[in-house]
């Protein structure tokens, strides 16, 4: 009985510290002593397998600088990181305190309330220090919301030595790789490209090249389902049924960077973010032998998607003092230099480029010029939701389960619901 | 203690009898009959209801509150937007509205709706029944004494311990078109590449073969359970009548087995028609969307786009409820029409 007592007045004690604890959120850890940084700060990184490493040792040395702040990494698959994000924003429960978002989730996050706004020193310094692209992208309705971390594109990855033994050069439009597809093919028994069929962006290429676009943000207008859409759509089927390119509808990526680092494929169109885990192939041991080019060109132009990766602070965390000055600290030159020497991604300030370690890295050199001609996407709140419908009727177009004339219809149907009032 | 106890429920359960009114005297009577039989339940099973409480508090707390603002959620337009919620600084007013039966209507109204349910119904259907005739004929083979019996039961019983979502992501590696050991095996016989997950017709073969592995194991426990109840004797009688081994399959084992299969396939049919890990995990619906399910598909409505439709799926929740309401009750009917007591 007397251990019950015990326990109940523990229970009550903590109970009150806990109260007390919440009573001065809006002090508690901000309280700078004599100007200094305290408490944890929790963020969620997406970044891949062959990159979290680096991340995770770039985000520890933070510490260094602010000895009393412990930073918390975790690494949440890209893949489940939109969802778990909003799970977490809006139950508020072990929310992070900084995440990395995907360029195309910002607005939509900023719009629902969830974002703090970036200090206005340093969204200034975004403003006059970083690519203007970049900086577009974590910006809603004329504020920053998002510091811009990393910035790519995507471009045609091939491997030099099957395309020499077959005797073609890079295509650079996809009828010289359905062309260089049958050399290969012929030559070595493999493919020539793989196409990943289980994610809508890769579809993008697809359309750009048509001269087509997903929506016209200005004009309010969807027209993924005009001619150029239904066009795109017939070009994905196309290089399937032809031979020239290889696709799966499930585990994409996997598939995708297997058969490229096995040399089953001579060609994918991947970003920067792929550099890292295809060094370690077996064809690719000799880094070489890694050859990047523009995305082939569709009938009308080649074009690639402007993506990258922003950082930004939970509106309701509870260290936002640290949490700013922790993505400052990422986004800084010296760390976007060195994961451009660790892991060939692009850096988003535009004095970095100058740096001898990103001057030379063979990825930047091809990368940069890409990403400046990029197609900048529509920085709209429903961007992000955009891929899921698109992606299934992508996929259904890919595989042959519905028409490119139908699938390019849903899509439409599908947009007009997400976007209302649009055209 | 216990004493007491036990008088209280003999006075709860023969709380109605006449005689333990009478016992009272008249103007209480007067008074219970006044207050109607709610109340003089009450009155005289207090201490059941007391006894039940807590239980019916939880239940409603965790059960009927959620339920009821799920359909109360699904009359208005609320969504990820216009909810009313405070983030640290940003404070954002709720502005959802009611909209009566719109999304009803809206939901019934849209193709999608019928294409999931049919599929859904198929997906059951073939699930349950294939489970259902594996389970009955492992069952059988269990039934009966053999070398290594309880090694088969383990055996046999394995795919039930193993997490779902192991067991889901296991199936996924082997079905996978240019790697998976599936492939692997029929490459090695000539037989070119099945495109498992990525062929509509193919995925939906793939869902439904996890699901039944997946679901065998309970099959075949409650069905060996049922069969040990069946009296042996039953079978030397019709044995010695010289009934073939088909007819005492027939007559003896199948009526034995009525009142556990009749429950078995309730449940699995319950259980089927939502089984959301092995759609989701496997092949998230697709190729396309041709493998979602109802309950796939609320998810999609209520955490795939932005912002979240929370009434949406909330509709499509309570239609999911009601279908499975509607199921229970057609198959209790039938079933009472068979004479089972349920």
């Amino acid at each position: 009985m007397r251990r019950g007592i015990a326990a109940t007045a523990l229970v009550a004690t903590l109970a009150l510290a806990a109260t007390a604890c919440g009573g001065d959120d809006k002090g508690g850890d901000e309280t700078k002593a004599g100007g200094e940084l305290s408490g944890t700060v929790t963020w969620w990184d997406t970044s891949n397998d062959a990159e979290k490493a680096s991340f995770q040792k770039i985000a520890e040395a933070f510490t260094a600088k602010h000895p009393k702040v412990t930073v918390k990494y975790v690494n949440v698959p890209y893949g489940d990181a939109q969802n778990k994000v909003k799970n977490a924003f809006s139950s508020g429960s072990e929310a992070p305190d900084v995440i990395r978002a995907d360029v195309g989730w910002v607005a939509d996050f900023a719009s629902l309330g969830y974002l703090d706004e970036v200090p206005a020193e340093t969204a200034k310094k975004v403003d006059a220090e970083f690519l203007p692209q970049a900086a577009a992208s974590g910006k809603y309705e004329g504020k920053t919301y998002a510091v811009p971390q990393v910035i790519d594109t995507l471009g045609l990855f091939y491997n030099k030595k099957m395309l020499a033994d077959a005797g073609v050069q890079p295509p650079k439009t996809l009828e010289e790789v359905k062309t260089a597809a049958a050399a290969i093919k012929a030559k070595t028994g493999k493919a020539g490209l793989y196409l990943r069929g289980d994610d809508s962006y890769w579809f993008l290429p697809l359309i750009y090249g048509e001269g087509g676009d997903l929506v016209d943000a200005k004009n309010k207008t969807v027209t993924v389902d005009n001619p150029a859409g239904v066009k795109a759509f017939k070009t994905a089927r196309d290089l399937v049924t032809s031979g020239a390119a290889i696709t799966n509808a499930t585990d994409g990526w996997t598939n995708m960077q297997t058969a490229f680092k096995s040399g089953e494929a001579a060609m994918m169109i991947n970003g920067p973010w792929a550099v890292a885990d295809t060094y370690a192939g077996d064809q690719f041991k000799d880094k070489a032998n890694l050859g990047v080019a523009a995305v082939p060109a569709g009938s009308v132009k080649a074009g690639a998607p402007q993506g990258g990766h922003d950082l930004a602070v939970y509106a309701g965390s509870k260290n936002r003092a640290a949490a700013h000055a922790f993505v400052e600290y990422m986004t800084s030159q010296d760390v976007q230099v060195q994961s451009t020497k660790e892991l060939s991604l692009l850096p988003t300030r535009a004095a970095a480029y100058e740096q001898p370690d990103v001057k030379s890295s063979e990825m930047v050199q091809f990368f940069k010029p890409a990403v400046d001609k990029a197609v900048e996407r529509a920085w709209i709140p429903e961007n992000g939701s955009l891929f899921e419908p698109l992606k299934v009727e992508y996929t259904k177009a890919i595989t042959g389960a519905s028409s490119p004339e139908d699938a390019a219809k849903s899509a439409g149907t599908e947009f007009r619901k997400i976007l209302k009032g649009w055209k | 203690m216990a004493a007491h106890t036990s008088q209280s429920v003999a006075k709860a359960a023969g709380g109605d009898g006449e005689d333990s009114v009478a016992a009272r005297g008249r103007s209480r009577r007067t008074d219970s009959a006044k207050r109607g039989g709610l109340g003089r339940a009450l009155a005289t099973h207090w201490y059941a209801w007391a006894m039940v409480a807590p239980v019916v508090l939880v239940l409603g707390v965790i059960i009927g509150w959620p339920l009821a603002r799920g359909v109360y959620l699904s009359l208005t337009d609320a969504n990820e937007r216009n909810v009313g919620r405070t983030i640290g600084a940003n404070h954002i007013e709720a502005t959802y509205t009611f909209v009566g039966l719109d999304n009803y209507a809206d939901v019934l109204a849209d193709p999608v709706f019928l294409q999931r349910l049919v599929w859904t119904v198929v997906w059951t259907v073939l699930c349950v029944s294939i489970t259902f005739t594996l389970g009955l004929a492992l069952a059988n083979m269990l039934n009966r004494d053999f070398r290594g019996r309880a090694a088969y039961r383990m055996a046999l019983i394995l795919p039930w311990a193993v997490p779902g979502f192991v067991s889901v992501f296991a199936w996924r590696f082997l079905f996978n078109r240019d790697s998976g050991i599936l492939n692997k095996i029929l490459d090695g016989g000539g037989i070119s590449a099945i495109p498992w997950l990525d062929d509509p017709t193919w995925a939906k073969f793939s869902v439904v073969a996890v699901n039944v592995w997946l679901g065998v194991p309970f099959m075949m426990v409650a069905l060996l359970g049922g069969l040990q109840s069946i009296p042996g004797e039953l079978y030397e009688a019709a044995e010695m009548d010289g009934a073939t081994s088909w007819q005492r399959f027939r007559h003896i084992t199948l009526p034995g087995l009525r009142a556990v299969s009749m429950t078995v396939i309730l449940l699995s049919t319950i259980w089927t028609f939502n089984m959301f890990p092995v759609i989701f995990l496997l092949t998230r619906g697709g190729p396309g969307d041709s493998t979602e399910i109802l309950v796939t598909q609320a998810f999609r409505e209520a955490f795939v786009a932005s912002p979240r439709d929370f009434a949406g799926s909330a509709t499509w929740g309570v239609l999911i409820l009601a279908l499975l309401m509607i199921f229970a009750l057609v198959y209790r009917r039938s079933l009472r029409k068979q004479g089972e007591v349920w």
